[in-house]
């Protein structure tokens, strides 16, 4: 099984273990991860403006890069996902945005959406599947409590995102079933770390984040497992003493045993 | 030739704000056979009646068309008017140039040119139309209920009351309904069980009403005045002859662990069980599935117990065929699920629960026998938080577009009793708006919030987080003081939509009754027909038809009722002369209209037939009047073209094709 990958900036800095961990697993469940040449940041935000359409644009090059190599994309930032996968939307669905955004780029096919975007725990469940992962895990979590964080980027809106449930996921704790631990479900799973606010407003997204682990630690997890780079930092930065927060990857390659060998390359 | 007049009517600015109606008058005056064309204001009105009649006799007509509104409005209307002015009323045709024009369409002049063309298409049928003389068909005296509840049990006994037989068909083991498992009534607060168990008492004991439980209506055949349905009787497997209903099978039944849906889940039932004390008929019935004997072959203690030998292990379900007259469905409704809801945690946390189960809780003979407490510890809660509107007036496809129209009032009617019985909880009610239209309703109201210090919170709840310390952590936002809220509570008590029961679209289909898109049964009118179906002979009572309260229910249970006796006190109804009916010289008796008519109302003779140059005893199809019902299923069935459906001949409805093309 052959995808194009998307990155994103951040995991080529901060969240190199993001990255890192997951091309090792999916290695290791014969996935193959092809990199996209030359992507571009995807703005990192997606821009609500609909009257302005060069804040889409890189994301659309990085959607028609896939649809030129006839593969579907596979990311693993949450935020990235999320504005891949709603450009790519507006693309399809908005005539206005797919028009201009065209007539300017003058790419030899235009793009209209025709790029799946998928993440990579979508990956997982949708054409692995978790039954198929678990029967690969070598080194199963077991023991381990864990509460999935999935923040707000990878399930809403959720009829766009469609991801899962936008009120009662289970995609995570699925997962962190077949890695052999046992997850916890708390109420603030799905609540916001207060993302960006983070940067001018220290203390409401401490108060944010302070909510999320305490709940999370209240209900007998032992660390929280995210996709977000931005949930990540967050997190660690206002309430890491209270519980530790980890990359999903990280977890996935431990169980699957290539996490040493992704250390030492 | 027909002497044909065109009516051409304004319906106010209905149409004639669209159609250029003077236009579609004088077009019509081109057309063959139009002698007589004008346009008027209310052409259904007395005056514009009058202009028709004035027509028909100084013009000699022999044929009218009415441009105006869907027949389904006003055809009976013209049809009369006609009548008494002395033509045959199968003679008039509509045009629906408002429903099928005026109404869908902005632009004056393609609206104009597509009534003219519906004008035109009526003519040329009227061309072709021969008078018609309807038949007769008998009523049968005897009316079916589907549904136990308030709404079935009150139609049912009205029905009686006037003297005609009443069954009634109820799916679950007792009759009673929504209303047994209600606690106290708003406005007055007296008790549910009060004043329903007399009334199911009555219903039991009435010599004309027979009861159906534990039953299913399963095939509806025929029409108006004379159904024929079969009920499917579910194996009670108890004997209802031996019964006494002394309960000792209930008390010595092992398998005791299936959820009672009577008290909502909240506790459990034995395999055998009458569903509450008061039941009727205080009969049990055993859940096969849940039956160790049934599961396993070994257990029988009920039988072994039962003094009276009513158990009965080998019982199987029982089709019992009946005829009835007129058929009132009434429903009922039953609560949304809440998994699309899960930001009120209702399945994450015990003690955040439907107001239908706190019905339950504060029932004295509920699980907790009337003593409100969490259902997670037993804890007597101190902070109670109600949620309005939990999928009703909902703008996406989670929940309901509809108001439940009930929620408002028995939220302030639990406020007001928790308040009441215990004055040191403290109770907020969160809400888009309170609706209390009704009579003392809004009294009602006042007193939770006046008298009652109940909290009232205009906003919604965005979230309700269950606490490891057991406590529910509620975040919503207070809309008049602009502020976001986060409190503590002990217990969240939601105030789900209600929707049709489940079973309603499958008693549609067999009744052709129709539904809305959100399974209520449609009136014939919304205004001026409100409790009965589109379908001749199907009424409709309580909220299989809408939201409603109880008060609302009974009203209406006892106009479906008055619906009921007006045809049953009819000994004979007019039938539909638009039936099919076999051209003998053509028909080569080869059966297949008889395999396709749904009413059997086909069979064969053999018979002379003769004309030109045909003299000879062969067998010909014969449609009885009386079954047929004019769906018109043999006229294109038949091969070599000799069933045509009176009224609306081949012929007719290609002239009708051609003026569309022309």
């Amino acid at each position: 099984m052959k995808y194009s990958y998307y990155p994103g900036c951040t995991l080529k800095s901060k969240a190199t273990a993001l990255d890192k961990y997951a091309r090792a697993s999916a290695a290791a469940l014969g996935i193959e991860l092809e990199e996209i040449d030359e992507w571009q940041c995807c703005g990192g935000v997606y821009p609500l403006g609909s009257d302005e359409i060069a804040t889409k644009l890189a994301s659309v090059r990085n959607l028609a890069a896939a649809r030129d190599r006839g593969q579907e994309l596979v990311t693993l930032c949450s935020a990235c996902h999320h504005v891949l996968k709603r450009v790519n939307d507006d693309m399809r669905n908005v005539d206005d945005i797919r028009t201009r955004a065209n007539n300017y780029m003058q790419l030899e096919t235009p793009y209209a959406g025709e790029t799946k975007v998928l993440h990579f725990l979508e990956v997982l469940r949708d054409v692995i599947g978790f039954d198929e992962l678990k029967k690969k895990v070598v080194n199963p979590l077991t023991g381990k409590r864990i509460g999935a964080y999935y923040g707000c980027l990878l399930l809403r809106p959720g009829k766009l995102m469609a991801f899962d449930d936008p009120e009662n996921p289970t995609i995570m704790e699925d997962f962190i079933r077949a890695i052999g631990a046992e997850p916890v479900v708390y109420p603030y799973r799905n609540e916001c770390c207060g993302g960006y606010i983070s940067l001018k407003e220290k203390e409401r997204s401490k108060y944010l984040c302070l909510d999320i682990t305490g709940s999370a630690k209240g209900w007998g997890a032992q660390m929280l497992i995210t996709a977000c780079p931005l949930c990540l930092y967050n997190i660690n930065k206002a309430a890491g003493d209270v519980l530790p927060v980890y990359y999903f990857t990280e977890l996935l390659a431990e169980a699957l045993g290539v996490k040493e060998a992704a250390d030492n390359e | 030739m027909q002497r044909i007049g065109v009516f051409v009517c304004h319906c106010g600015s209905n149409i004639a704000a669209t159609v250029d109606v003077k236009k579609v008058t004088e077009t019509a005056l081109m057309e063959p056979g139009v002698v007589h064309a004008e346009d008027y204001q209310y052409m259904c009105s007395e005056a514009g009646q009058a202009k028709i009649a004035a027509a028909i006799a100084e013009k000699n007509l022999t044929g009218i068309v009415v441009c105006s509104c869907s027949p389904r409005m006003h055809e009976t209307t013209f049809r009369t008017c006609a009548e008494r002015a002395g033509i045959n009323p199968y003679m008039v045709e509509i045009a629906n140039i408002r429903e099928h024009c005026s109404w869908i369409h902005k632009d004056v002049e393609e609206a104009t040119k597509k009534a003219v063309i519906l004008m035109r298409a009526a003519v040329a049928k009227v061309n072709l139309n021969t008078p018609l003389k309807p038949g007769e068909s008998r009523v049968t005296k005897r009316a079916l209920v589907i549904g136990g509840g308030i709404a079935g049990i009150q139609t049912a006994l009205d029905i009686a009351d006037a003297g005609y037989e009443v069954d009634i068909v109820e799916k679950t083991p007792s009759i009673g309904g929504r209303m047994s498992q209600l606690d106290k009534t708003f406005p007055t607060l007296d008790c549910s069980a009060c004043i329903l168990t007399p009334k199911m008492v009555e219903a039991a004991a009435h010599d004309k009403i027979n009861i159906y439980t534990y039953s299913e209506v399963e095939q509806v055949s025929g029409f108006v005045g004379d159904f024929t349905v079969d009920i499917r009787k579910k194996a009670r497997s108890v004997d209802m002859n031996k019964c006494t209903g002394c309960g000792l099978c209930q008390e010595k039944c092992p398998s005791k662990k299936t959820p009672s849906e009577f008290n909502r889940g909240l506790n459990t039932r034995t395999a055998i069980y009458t569903p509450f004390a008061q039941a009727i008929p205080n009969v049990p019935v055993i859940d096969r599935e849940a039956c160790i004997k049934f599961k396993t072959g070994k257990c029988g203690l009920c039988s072994k117990v039962c003094a009276a030998g009513a158990i009965d292990y080998e019982q199987k379900d029982e089709i019992i065929t009946r005829k009835y007259g007129a058929i009132v469905v009434a429903t009922g409704f039953d609560v949304i699920k809440l998994d699309k809801y899960d930001e009120y945690a209702y399945s994450q946390s015990r003690d955040v629960i439907t107001s239908l189960e706190l019905e339950r809780i504060m029932n004295a003979a509920g699980p907790t026998k009337g003593h409100l407490q969490r259902l997670s510890d037993g804890r007597e809660p101190k902070n109670i938080v109600f949620v309005q509107c939990v999928g009703s007036r909902c703008a996406d496809e989670r929940g309901k577009s509809y108001c439940s129209k009930i929620c408002c009032m028995y939220t302030a009617k639990h406020a007001m009793l928790i308040r009441d019985k215990y004055p040191d909880v403290n109770v907020t009610v969160f809400y888009i708006d309170v609706r209390t239209p009704g009579k003392n309703f809004d009294e009602f109201y006042r007193r939770a919030v006046e008298e009652y210090g109940v909290n009232y919170i205009k906003g919604q709840v965005g979230k309700v987080c269950p606490e490891p310390d057991g406590s529910l952590t509620v975040y919503a936002s207070d809309l008049l003081d602009n502020k976001q809220l986060r409190m503590s509570a002990d217990m969240v008590v939601l105030a789900a939509a209600i929707e049709p029961s489940a079973s309603v679209r499958q008693i549609a289909t067999m009744l052709t009754a129709s539904i809305d898109t959100n399974n209520f049964l449609t009136e014939a009118h919304p205004k001026l027909r409100p409790v009965e179906s589109p379908t001749a002979g199907v009424f409709l009572s309580g909220v299989c038809q809408g939201p409603k309260d109880i008060p609302e229910t009974v009203a209406q249970a006892g106009a479906a009722a008055v619906k009921a006796i007006g045809l049953l006190a009819k000994d004979k109804l007019m039938t539909n002369p638009c039936t099919a009916k076999a051209d003998e010289l053509m028909c080569n008796g080869c059966s297949q209209c008889a395999n396709v008519c749904p009413y059997g109302a086909i069979s064969y003779e053999t018979r002379l037939v003769m004309g030109p140059g045909v003299r000879e005893n062969r067998r010909v199809a014969v449609v009885n009047n009386a079954l047929c019902q004019g769906c018109g299923a043999c006229t294109v069935t038949c091969p070599s073209g000799a069933m045509d459906l009176q009224g609306f001949s081949n012929r007719q409805i290609i002239a009708e094709v051609d003026a569309i093309c022309r």
